[in-house]
């Protein structure tokens, strides 16, 4: 049992994390102030072949493993979790094309994306069906050579920048389960009928615009649905296996953030005339972040290997990944906060920020009641 | 990156886990019961090659690596935590230290018959009055003639009375802490080592914990274990790798415990239909399994590490802090689970819930693993 990154790994984490150290972390608090896309920080990671993570040499990528992509977000995300998402959702928005497209249109839609010309996005969420994927409304009606596709969608992350999004909607209204009349296209901002709504105000995240999708009449190609009619509920579940430890690997990132933060203030910080790291009371929140860590880190690298090694039963390793490594970001972004006491709270540094970002990690691509609701079905379906 | 285990693990897992259904599970409730030591399980165990697995092919042991250890502890945790301490006590740091510092003929003599089963091993360290605080221990080891002659008391020595080989800790230059303790091997058959009752405890029943008093008890020079004053390093490295055994003896526990409780939420019916079909039970079966798959990773990395010839101390001591509060949480809400059954001493939900409580103490308290990962930390 090996638990160690190849060398190409560690050489893509150092390249990733010299560059988010000299370039990214200067920037995190101006992006979280302002609240606007960074699109500096897109540019350099286009240029230093980031973007490219996520997609295999064939189609433009440099590496194509699940693994080093995650090892990848947690870097950026230690620095600027507005800015690993720019990385997240360029793979969400391309896993549906990875997985389910045809050569012709893996060919036509990945390179761009792999060069950081194109930005990607995935739109599953609608105001009335969050957690229950499965009762969107947004439909697209078959005519000739087209879909005629009317609807909208909400949180779209990236959905106000991205040239190519993968649109979820219901195309039959005669299955027998509702979950099996969902089909996925391939959208293109540019697509007549495709108009974006308000960009959400939130508590964190702040420089990722959450945008509001509307489609009006638009008309989608019959080239554009992915796979078979009826099959994009299968195929958003299929992704969410493959994009879940990417949130996971997120949090890992935050929260050694967090982590370091407040280890190192604790170790300059005096009162009673010694630094603050020499009291138990302290040693043992840092302590107990640190093993939270160790394994959240454990269970986000093992779903990252079992992607590469291609596992058949992936779904409760993602979970449990996304699950503990979102509720360990939350903890520990929380205790790095009360570290640092009342500087903690202020702007000024940057763990509220983190704490402030820890938190959507608990509630998307599933909320962890969700993720909770997922594993305790795996694990009921294992024979005793 | 590579997580899978290799084709030599793979074959252990089936051998053990087919050892802890077929021998230990039947035995389990009756050993809690009786509190009775499981010497017939022991040599099943010993039969199967079990007893050495970290002593090396030379010394008639099976020569595995501490995963496969690992392995071996948590398969017989889930049955029975009890046999998985003797077990591991005897295996780990009842044994490790001969092979890491005993003389050619140190490991001659004793290797053989502890990987075997002739012999069990225990490991004493721990005294009334050093407990967290180790270095600070009494026994006194005095140089005479050709030897030495120890005098001290040893207490939660696991395996005693059964063990046929002790690790004692004693000073050799009382007054200067950690820097003066020296290892002995002592016999159990040494006319100057005399081991109390055993202790009635909240658990582990079937473990036989006792005090070991050393009076007088005289030893040869040859029985010395690595260098005047090298004690407390060789108990560390002991305990180092010895947490890992503890480690995937709480994930043992804790894995029996969802097991248990899955296959009951599945088969118990309320309001009509089987609880495993109601969130609040849902959520608790995956935050246990979340919290088990991390555990064992957790473990299987330290022991990966320490099987590479790295450090892992911190990870060690990390995966015993988080895998014990893990079983403890685990045992816990799987007793919950069963209600009012769980309560009774006829399923074996309470008995995890003490046994489980032990893992939080032992080999160093959870509170003592915070400042060993703390002090790693500033180490970094």
């Amino acid at each position: 049992m090996d638990f160690d990154l190849t060398e190409e790994q560690q050489q893509i984490r150092d390249m990733v994390h010299d560059l988010c150290l000299e370039r990214v972390e200067p920037r995190a608090a101006e992006i979280d102030e302002s609240g606007e896309f960074p699109w500096d920080i897109k540019d350099l990671f286009a240029k230093h072949d980031i973007l490219a993570i996520p997609f295999t040499p064939e189609y433009g990528g440099v590496s194509g493993s699940a693994l080093t992509l995650l090892v990848a977000i947690e870097e950026i995300s230690k620095f600027c979790v507005t800015s690993s998402l720019i990385l997240s959702v360029q793979s969400l928005g391309s896993l549906p094309i990875w997985l389910a497209g045809t050569e012709q249109q893996k060919r036509k839609y990945l390179p761009p994306l792999a060069r950081g010309e194109q930005l990607a996005a995935f739109a599953l969420t609608e105001s009335g069906s969050g957690s229950d994927a499965g009762g969107m409304r947004t439909r697209a009606i078959k005519r000739g050579d087209t879909y005629v596709m009317n609807g909208s969608k909400t949180f779209i992350t990236g959905g106000s920048v991205a040239d190519t999004i993968v649109v979820f909607a219901r195309t039959d209204q005669q299955a027998d389960a509702p979950a099996r009349d969902i089909s996925a296209f391939i959208v293109e901002k540019t697509m007549p009928g495709f108009k974006l709504g308000k960009l959400e105000k939130k508590m964190g995240i702040r420089g990722s615009p959450t945008a509001q999708l509307f489609f009006e009449d638009m008309m989608v190609p019959v080239a554009n649905r992915l796979g078979k009619e009826g099959e994009g509920f299968k195929l958003a579940m299929q992704v969410l296996d493959h994009s879940r430890p990417g949130i996971a690997a997120q949090a890992l990132g935050i929260a050694e953030g967090a982590f370091d933060l407040a280890r190192r203030y604790a170790g300059e910080r005096r009162q009673f005339g010694k630094p603050i790291m020499e009291f138990q009371g302290i040693q043992f929140m840092l302590a107990d972040m640190a093993t939270q860590i160790e394994a959240a880190r454990a269970l986000t690298y093992a779903a990252g290997d079992a992607l590469d090694r291609d596992m058949p039963a992936i779904t409760a390793g993602s979970s449990m990944a996304k699950l503990f490594a979102s509720d360990t970001a939350m903890r520990v972004t929380t205790d790095a906060v009360q570290i640092l006491g009342g500087y903690g709270y202020l702007r000024d540094f940057p763990a509220e920020r983190m704490m402030r970002d820890a938190k959507i990690t608990q509630i998307y691509e599933g909320t962890n009641e969700i993720q909770r609701l997922v594993i305790a079905r795996e694990v009921l379906k294992e024979k005793a | 990156m590579d997580l899978s285990l290799s084709p030599e693990q793979q074959e252990i897992r089936k051998l053990v886990r087919d050892f802890a259904q077929r021998e230990v599970k039947p035995r389990a409730e009756a050993i809690d019961h009786s509190g009775a030591f499981p010497r017939d399980l022991v040599d099943r165990a010993a039969a199967l090659g079990l007893l050495g697995i970290l002593v090396p092919d030379a010394y008639q042991g099976a020569g595995l690596d501490h995963l496969s250890f690992a392995i071996f502890v948590e398969e017989v945790a889930r049955y029975s935590a009890s046999t998985a301490g003797i077990l591991d006590v005897h295996g780990s740091v009842g044994t490790e230290p001969i092979v890491l510092f005993g003389t050619e003929e140190q490991k001659r003599r004793w290797l053989p018959d502890l990987a075997q089963g002739r012999k069990l091993a225990a490991f004493a360290l721990t005294e009334p009055e050093a407990g967290s605080d180790a270095a600070h221990l009494k026994t006194v080891a005095t140089r005479s003639g050709h030897g030495y002659v120890l005098n001290g008391s040893k207490i939660f020595i696991t395996n005693a009375g059964e063990a046929g080989l002790y690790i004692v800790m004693a000073s050799t230059r009382p007054g200067s802490g950690a820097e003066g303790i020296t290892a002995f091997l002592v016999g159990g058959d040494n006319p100057g080592l005399k081991v109390g009752p055993r202790f009635k405890k909240m658990g582990l029943n079937g473990s036989a914990i006792a005090e070991v008093h050393l009076d007088n008890c005289a030893v040869d020079e040859a029985d010395r274990l690595g260098d005047e004053g090298q004690g407390f390093r060789i108990a560390m490295r002991a305990l180092d790798s010895g947490r890992i055994g503890i480690s995937a003896q709480a994930v043992g526990l804790a894995q029996g415990a969802l097991d248990d409780a899955v296959a009951y939420a599945k088969e118990r019916k309320q309001f009509a239909k089987p609880i495993a079909e109601l969130q609040t039970i849902q959520n608790k079966i995956a935050d246990m399994a979340v919290k088990i798959r991390a555990a064992r990773w957790m473990t299987w990395k330290a022991a990966a590490l320490c099987d590479a010839g790295r450090p892992f101390t911190r990870e060690a001591s990390m995966a015993k802090l988080f895998s014990t509060d893990a079983a403890m949480d685990i045992t816990l809400d799987a007793l919950q689970v069963f209600g009012g059954y769980g309560y009774l001493e006829e399923y074996p939900m309470a008995r995890r819930v003490r046994d489980a409580k032990a893992c939080q103490i032992y080999e160093g308290t959870n509170q003592v693993q915070r400042v060993v990962i703390a002090r790693e930390m500033v180490r970094t």
